[in-house]
């Protein structure tokens, strides 16, 4: 029997996304954003969008696919996906579907999208109001738990006070965001740069490892990557950026009720890292860049400490904010568009995105030679997902 | 002094048929959970199966109102309208020791400031909501000594 894996069989040959804008800002519906996305990523690829077979989701995006297919005149639609859970944990998710439908024979072309605007519907941050809860929510808000943050806060205190880990690690995450902000156009942070005292002055948000810079924003936006076979991607305009391993999922009861996942203090990435790297056939160690889904930069940290590229014992010598840049000392940059953080928080489709252009080598904070980047996905909502993509020399 | 640890107007727990058991024993005084009748571990929140065993048939137990903090978080940000002007306030997960370690979450009763330790001693307080309709019975938790 041939090996059951996904390397090297399908490849990204498209990106696209809209303007992003601040919560609430954007002057177009949240489907219209979707469209101007996929046409995006359609283009990008030199592929007619009514040529397109499949559409992948996640974080139960509202554009679902039938209505896009209609509204592009689609000739025919083969493949509709939505992958199951909450924020950016399906991010990778969605593109691995793709990517398996098409590796299949279940589709040819198949978009994976995210698409947001906040404003025009709830937030997250707040959420409705109901006079009554149910089910696990029965025990958990009347004393005060709503929000994510809230949700994945005693995993963070736990983690970091049993391996002695310090806020400055989380403090570097946050500030690598908004460095690589800086230089990039479409970045809602461009223009206002993050120091040490503007991120120690900022209010808490949950004490003791949550204060404002360490959480994402809400933002307005699409993003659309579009996958096809990998044969296919040859004869397209990019260079083709073929995904070498990509997992998802959550260990053992993850999602155990009220908390009692009995490996608690985890950002669910455990099994995952390690599906993950077996497809690939690579590890941290080969990765040129990385792309760390922040919801929180405590879950970041766990990302990556569960993704290998961190040891928890040397967290605070490793997440210093110079390892995180690129050029400069940079070891393991990080977010290098902005990331959730400062450039959109479009549940991390937008660093799929910036893994692309890293391996064409278009990216605004170019990584010099960049062959393997991993994207994390949304850390610490179960299940969880992430990918790693490279360039032809690493097939 | 408030008689409750956060101020009235946020979600009441609803009443379903699983989890019923626990809050007719928090109405009196009771910390009781779910214990397999097949294979006699507690879980914690309610399920349909337990999920050791599989067994369909789930007991109702009362355990000793004791455990230790496993972690906890103090948040300032106001995540609904009712707890506006209220925060800080402290968030405990705690485990029990008595009933499998498993774990419940709940408010520790201290000041906006006290210093929380993750393995401290705590015990149950039952905070009744007389008021609501119907009345319902949080537990909260205080350090013990």
């Amino acid at each position: 029997m041939s090996e059951r894996t996904l390397r090297g069989k399908v490849a990204i040959a498209g990106v696209g996304e809209t303007i992003y804008y601040k919560h609430g800002q954007s002057p177009d519906a949240e489907f219209k954003l979707c469209l101007q996305a996929i046409l995006a990523a359609c283009k990008d690829a030199g592929i007619d969008p009514r040529d397109v077979d499949g559409f992948a989701s996640y974080g139960g995006d509202r554009s679902e696919a039938v209505r896009l297919a209609s509204a592009l005149g689609c000739k025919e639609l083969r493949f509709s996906n939505m992958f199951w859970g909450g924020g950016g944990g399906g991010v990778c998710g969605a593109v691995a579907n793709a990517g398996a439908a098409v590796h299949a024979g279940m589709a040819n072309c198949v978009i994976a999208f995210r698409s947001l605007a906040q404003g025009q519907f709830a937030r997250y941050g707040r959420g409705n109001q109901p006079a009554t809860v149910g089910g696990d929510d029965a025990f958990l808000a009347p004393y005060g738990l709503r929000s994510p943050a809230q949700r994945f806060a005693m995993k963070i205190t736990r983690f970091m006070t049993d391996n002695g880990i310090r806020h400055e690690a989380l403090r570097s995450i946050a500030m690598a965001s908004y460095h690589h902000a800086q230089s990039n156009p479409n970045a809602v942070m461009q223009g206002r740069p993050l120091t040490v005292e503007k991120y120690e002055a900022s209010r808490w948000i949950i004490e003791p490892f949550h204060r404002l810079f360490d959480c994402c924003q809400e933002n307005d936006g699409a993003g659309a990557v579009l996958v096809v076979p990998a044969d296919r991607a040859k004869d397209l305009p990019h260079k083709p950026v073929y995904l070498l391993g990509a997992a998802q999922g959550g260990h053992h009861r993850s999602n155990a009720p009220v908390h009692n996942a009995p490996d608690y203090a985890s950002a669910h990435f455990k099994t995952v890292a390690r599906n993950m790297w077996d497809m690939a056939k690579l590890g941290p160690k080969d990765c040129d860049v990385v792309q760390a889904y922040e919801n929180f930069t405590g879950g970041v940290l766990l990302s990556l400490v569960e993704h290998g590229f961190v040891d928890p014992k040397t967290a605070n010598e490793e997440l210093v904010l110079e390892n995180l840049l690129v050029g400069g000392t940079g070891r393991m940059p990080m977010n290098t568009s902005g990331g959730n953080l400062a450039e959109c928080y479009m549940h991390g489709l937008e660093m799929v995105n910036e893994a692309v252009r890293q391996l064409r080598g278009t990216a605004i904070n170019q990584v010099a030679g960049a062959d393997v980047v991993a994207v994390l996905g949304g850390p610490m909502v179960t299940p969880v997902s992430s990918l790693v993509v490279g360039t032809e020399a690493t097939l | 002094m408030s008689t409750t640890v956060l101020p009235a107007g946020l979600p009441a727990p609803a009443v379903e048929p699983l989890t019923k058991p626990y809050w007719e024993g928090t109405r009196q005084g009771k910390l009781v959970i779910q214990k397999c009748n097949g294979c006699g571990k507690h879980q914690w929140g309610p399920e349909w199966i337990c999920h050791h065993c599989h067994s369909f048939d789930l007991g109702w137990a009362e355990v000793a109102p004791r455990g230790r903090i496993w972690s906890w978080q103090r948040p300032h940000h106001p995540v609904h309208g009712a707890l506006t002007g209220h925060t800080p306030y402290t968030i405990v997960l705690v485990e029990l020791p008595g009933a499998d370690n498993v774990r419940m979450v709940g408010n520790l009763i201290c000041a906006p400031d006290a210093k929380v330790e993750i393995g401290a001693e705590v015990e149950a307080v039952f905070e009744p909501h007389d008021g609501a309709d119907p009345p319902y019975t949080l537990v909260q938790w205080r350090i013990v000594g």
